[in-house]
């Protein structure tokens, strides 16, 4: 079923502006209760109120994972985006309460590697910057290279030369800066694991460049999450909740079929961790699969779907839910 | 006597050239070697010209035919422990994008993918071939000594000599099976000897 862990209620008690287009939330728990201590990587779902609708939304945790007095979330305004983005950066108020759920780590730091080199591209640094907190307080051997559109664009930049030296290299598209990715990805010591993460094409770039020059599967990691995409609305059957839910234009299934009171699986509503697969009972159509945890063969397949991000278009849908 | 289906109980492959791989470190004994003389037959060329073979012949000799590789660096040990030094040396000095091939016996493949698991290289990513002998390195759970080239249920210990019911049950961190003493409960009662690892 849904996450049954306690959703944690928490108070904004920071709005800050990091670039132009970036702000900074800290939560604080209603209660004063220590919050979970987590891990490098990890994140949390956010639940907006936003009028009529209920988002909830996956952020990672950029503050140190040890730290229990408060979380720290850092978004990107996405003007063409759902609206999660822009209701925490335009409505969300100092004193606000929210619910966020216990952390969830899809994009762990692997303890048996030698070395970490991490790479981010913009809004992607966000969960390198537990992860580093984390690596530091270990002592672990790590790199960050962190590809931004300009200075201006580079959240936390400053910050991260000034605490991370040596270890931090920038990458400026502005000024026509690029990772010298092969030559770097060849002379890492045996035993070294690679995290990426940001804008789609670039982690593509890096995992098939990795791949590419031998480097196993193992070692690479990465976290994209996906926004639920919009499309044309379209109705779907649920048979054990014995109801039939309309999905509307800008609404994912999950939220759809949540918004009818079924309480369906799910973890990290980005389409990367497999908690919501669902089985397709009879489908006259074409499913939409926007995830990537499913293979190419079950998409094919059209016997499972996530309805976290995935849509559908056609005559009919029956779930088992 | 041995359960079957125990997870643990390491499943071998057949060697293929990894395409991108700037070097290749191989590790093989006795009629490992044969399963190397196989990769080559597809191996593109100039492939031996970034590879790195460390042989022990033990009782098979195959050293000649490895050498006509004509490998970048060729290595011949005169037992697996005077091996295991020159590849820990050759991981410490490795780079991403070195592919590690075991060929041989159980023995040689789990000692020397012990010591890739320590250098931090993931046991998926290592390949391996089983040739020759299925005579187990085994750990008395006991006493907790090893016991090489075991082809025998029950076997003894060479350490502490209890009688060892030889399990599937495998540890790649001690690279070993696991022995049972088989009469715990009655000392003395113990089935008959089999040649069970020829």
């Amino acid at each position: 079923m849904s996450d049954k862990t306690p959703k944690i209620a928490v108070r904004v008690s920071e709005i800050a502006p990091v670039t132009a287009e970036v702000k900074r939330f800290r939560f604080e728990p209603v209660d004063g209760a220590p919050l979970p201590t987590f891990s490098g990587g990890a994140h949390v779902v956010v639940e907006m109120q936003d009028g009529e609708t209920l988002r909830r939304n996956p952020y990672s945790l950029m503050s140190p994972p040890r730290q229990t007095s408060s979380y720290t979330i850092s978004v990107r305004r996405d003007e063409a985006g759902r609206g999660g983005s822009l209701f925490l950066h335009n409505r969300l108020q100092l004193g606000d309460v929210l619910k966020i759920s216990h952390p969830v780590n899809l994009f762990p730091i692997d303890q048996r590697a030698k070395k970490h080199l991490l790479f981010a591209g913009g809004i992607g640094i966000t969960p390198f910057m537990a992860m580093m907190a984390q690596l530091t307080d270990e002592n672990r051997a790590f790199e960050l290279h962190y590809a931004m559109r300009s200075a201006d664009h580079g959240a936390y930049r400053e910050h991260l030369a000034e605490r991370y030296g040596q270890r931090l290299s920038v990458y400026r598209d502005d000024k026509g800066e690029a990772i010298a990715l092969s030559r770097l990805l060849a002379r890492q010591p045996l035993g070294t694991h690679l995290y990426v993460c940001g804008p789609a094409g670039m982690i593509n770039w890096v995992l098939t460049t990795a791949r590419s020059l031998g480097w196993p599967e193992q070692n690479l990691h990465h976290e994209r999450f996906l926004a639920p995409a919009s499309g044309k609305p379209y109705p779907v059957t649920l048979t054990q909740a014995g109801k039939t839910v309309e999905v509307g234009p800008h609404q994912s299934m999950l939220e759809a079929i949540e918004a009818a009171g079924v309480d369906a699986p799910y973890l990290c509503r980005g389409g990367a961790c497999g908690q919501c697969e669902t089985r397709v009972i009879s489908c006259q159509g074409t499913l939409l699969h926007n995830d990537h945890y499913l293979s190419p063969a079950e998409k094919a397949s059209g016997q499972k779907v996530m309805p976290c991000v995935s849509r559908f278009e056609g005559a009919s849908l029956v779930l088992d839910l | 006597m041995l359960v079957s289906g125990i997870k643990s109980r390491p499943v071998y492959g057949t060697l293929t050239p990894r395409a991108g791989a700037a070097e290749h470190l191989f590790v093989a004994d006795a009629d490992g070697a044969l399963a190397i003389l196989d990769l080559a037959r597809n191996a593109p060329a100039g492939f031996f010209g970034h590879a790195h073979i460390i042989y022990v012949p033990l009782d098979r000799d195959h050293s000649a035919a490895l050498k006509s590789l004509a490998p970048s660096m060729f290595y011949v040990g005169p037992t697996i422990a005077a091996a295991l030094p020159r590849l820990t040396q050759s991981l410490a000095n490795a780079t991403m994008g070195t592919q590690l091939y075991l060929a041989g016996t159980e023995g040689l493949i789990g000692q020397a993918m012990r010591l890739a698991l320590e250098a931090g290289v993931d046991h998926l990513s290592i390949q391996t071939e089983h040739r020759g002998s299925e005579a187990r390195r085994v750990q008395c759970v006991h006493c907790k000594g090893i016991t090489e080239n075991v082809r025998t249920q029950p076997a003894k210990c060479s350490h502490c000599g209890l009688t060892l019911l030889v399990r599937d049950h495998y540890s790649r961190r001690i690279a070993a099976f696991q022995g049972v003493c088989i009469d715990a409960e009655e000392p003395g009662v113990v089935p008959a000897t089999e040649e069970a690892f020829p």
